[in-house]
């Protein structure tokens, strides 16, 4: 078996891999770095706590009683007004002539407006108020809902497409720039079989790859894995092999290594902008979601959260295996036909 | 006469505007080995890439082993091996991983250990092929050559770029091959090499054969077996080259680049003639080689260049 072409050529694509450091890197390393980042800028913090500025001993006295409010007392208005344009407190509440209190703040800031609300519903219930309808908080800070959450299948889906991209990209254009490709086809060498051993070759790498975020997501920020995990596995194999077939159809003609990054770059930057990796792409006008979720990304990071922060099932999932699947196979056989071996 | 192993008849392909091989005709007989012989540019990987079914011709007919590549492509893909010119195999893999792979691809052959001590390759069979050197690497890709048994070898240029101790090792390998009978088709543009390893030589310039045969045929058929150079220093008139023609034994003369070639039958003869025409049109003679005629000489008797500029 092992003297079988396929699986020569495929050991040869593990074995470039695994000599070559700074892939090894870029692969491994570099998303766990981003998600370290992102997952220590985005942590949760308690609630805030909002300064506000009062003048007047009786209403600072009010508003001192509300936890979440902390008061800072103003000799006059003047004064305060001061502190509120620089930033120094959210809210200016003062009485005016005619002891109706006057809030002073900058309604485009949403501190401001939340200080609006806790304040004046503080100095109502001192008044005296009561609320027609009766309720109660309860806070949820559960995994599953955070932004790590959200990232965490982002990146699993930006280092698929990455590593796919790349690796083929840079491979493929290197054989060809040293006339290795003209060489392999001067022998009996089945043609689609050095292809496919480019996408084998990724299906194993992909097992590192989504292993290690996928750990570190799990151990360290405790990310939920709701879903099944053989549907995760194979949308993950589904997506890896997809990317390796844009990999292979980018690198079919290039015959430089700056042209094929410069095509490279070109296919996924509006990926990484388009398809939710860092946030979601709903923030994208209407007309032009048809269009972003037919893209590769968007549907393998769609999957994979629904997956992951949901639990959905193959049934839900369908729509991005399917248009997954129409990538695989369109470029897969559309870069055979193309591909150039001189 | 035995079937031939190659055969080529006026074979044509044009680039863009420039014609690469034009109208040629070519033979190869079973356990030969042929060069094909010229300067850069006269067609040479040209022709021997559509021989290895890697290039279309645009017109003309090619028999490999009795096939075609159009009808039995797979085929003869088993049944040949190949060198390029200026490949570069992966630099990350060990020889040995390399050879797995190319041997991999055949359905028959000998084992890789076996290709690799061949070419003299065994202590390095696990060095990483960016590790060895140029007359390594060269045996390497002579040994990717091998891995099927092919039954008609391709060698495009297999020196070029090598030391002289490279060279000669690889001669050696080749002529090892030879004598185990195989058919082998080279390029070079080595005159030595070509002298050395072929039993038959094509030289082609600007996609033609303009001379085949064995090396001592073509040597013998300029009608002269030594060649000599000379130089003049300064002197009061301008040397008179035309008088050497009428010399005894010159058969043809050249000037150019401020140096006189005459091709001789005899040195004895030719020589003190020279000498004693010199001295009566008292032109001092600066510089004076005489040589044993070889392909070069052929090639620069029919076209009028060197095979080489450098």
């Amino acid at each position: 078996m092992t003297d079988h072409p396929l699986t020569q050529l495929t050991l040869v694509r593990f074995r470039e891999f695994l000599r070559e450091p700074e892939a090894m890197f870029w692969t491994f390393i570099f998303p766990i770095l981003i998600a370290a980042g992102l997952g220590i800028a985005f942590r949760n913090r308690p609630a805030e706590v909002l300064t506000v500025g009062v003048v007047g001993a009786e209403l600072a006295a009010v508003l001192e009683a509300d936890p979440s409010l902390v008061v800072e007392p103003f000799a006059d208005v003047e004064a305060g007004e001061r502190a509120l344009r620089e930033g120094k407190v959210a809210l200016l509440a003062a009485r005016g002539p005619d002891r109706a209190i006057v809030y002073r703040y900058d309604d485009t800031n949403p501190e401001g407006r939340s200080a609006r609300m806790l304040a004046d519903e503080a100095v109502q219930l001192a008044a005296g108020r009561t609320d027609p309808v009766g309720s109660s908080d309860e806070l949820m800070r559960e995994p599953g809902s955070r932004y790590i959450d959200f990232l965490i299948p982002g990146l699993l889906g930006m280092t698929m497409m990455g590593g796919s991209i790349w690796s083929m990209g840079f491979s493929i254009v290197d054989a060809r720039r040293r006339k290795l490709l003209k060489r392999l086809v001067a022998t009996p060498m089945p043609r689609q079989y050095f292809l496919l051993s480019y996408l084998l070759s990724r299906l194993g790498m992909l097992v590192v790859e989504v292993g290690t975020i996928l750990l570190f997501g799990t151990l360290v920020f405790g990310v939920p894995l709701r879903g099944s995990l053989v549907l995760l596995a194979a949308l993950c194999v589904v997506g890896a092999l997809a990317f390796g077939a844009i990999g292979l159809l980018i690198s079919t003609r290039a015959r430089t290594i700056e042209a094929v990054s410069g095509l490279m770059n070109f296919v996924m930057l509006p990926m990484w902008v388009l398809s939710g990796v860092f946030f979601s792409s709903q923030r994208f006008p209407d007309a032009v979601q048809p269009a972003i979720k037919a893209l590769p990304l968007t549907a393998l990071i769609d999957g994979l959260r629904a997956n992951m922060l949901q639990g959905a099932g193959l049934v839900q999932l369908a729509p991005q295996f399917g248009i997954l699947s129409v990538w695989l196979l369109v470029c897969f056989a559309v870069a055979l036909k193309l591909f150039r071996w001189r | 006469m035995p079937e031939p192993v190659l055969h080529v008849r006026n074979l044509r392909k044009t680039y863009k505007d420039v014609v690469a091989v034009d109208g040629l005709d070519l033979d190869v007989s079973p356990g030969e080995c042929f060069g094909l012989l010229g300067p850069n540019g006269a067609g040479k990987t040209t022709t021997i890439e559509i021989c290895e079914g890697l290039t279309e011709p645009d017109s003309g007919d090619v028999e490999v082993l009795g096939r075609r590549w159009d009808t039995a492509g797979g085929e003869l893909r088993q049944r040949l091996g190949i060198q390029l010119q200026e490949t570069q195999l992966a630099e990350k893999l060990t020889v040995e991983e390399t050879i797995r792979l190319f041997r991999s691809f055949f359905r028959r052959g000998p084992d890789p250990l076996h290709v690799i001590g061949l070419v003299q390759l065994h202590e390095k069979r696990r060095s990483r092929v960016g590790t060895l050197s140029g007359g390594q690497k060269q045996r390497l890709a002579l040994a990717c050559a091998l891995v099927g048994d092919p039954e008609l070898l391709f060698l495009d240029e297999p020196t070029t770029g090598l030391d002289p101790q490279a060279r000669r090792q690889l001669w050696d390998l080749i002529d090892e091959f030879k004598r185990a009978g195989r058919t082998i088709l080279l390029t070079t543009h080595y005159m030595d090499e070509a002298e050395r390893l072929c039993e038959r030589v094509g030289i082609m310039d600007h996609g033609k054969v303009i001379a085949l045969g064995s090396p001592r045929e073509l040597v013998a058929s300029m009608g002269a077996e030594h060649v000599v150079e000379f130089s003049t220093g300064e002197a009061e008139r301008p040397f008179d080259a035309s008088m050497l023609g009428g010399l005894h034994g010159v058969r043809e003369v050249r000037a150019g680049n401020g140096s006189v070639r005459l091709q001789v039958a005899e040195l004895h003869s030719a020589v003190p003639a020279l000498l004693a025409e010199l001295n009566r049109q008292r032109v001092p003679l600066a510089e004076l080689r005489t040589h044993s005629a070889t392909l070069e000489d052929v090639f620069v008797a029919l076209t009028g260049r060197h095979l080489r500029d450098d």
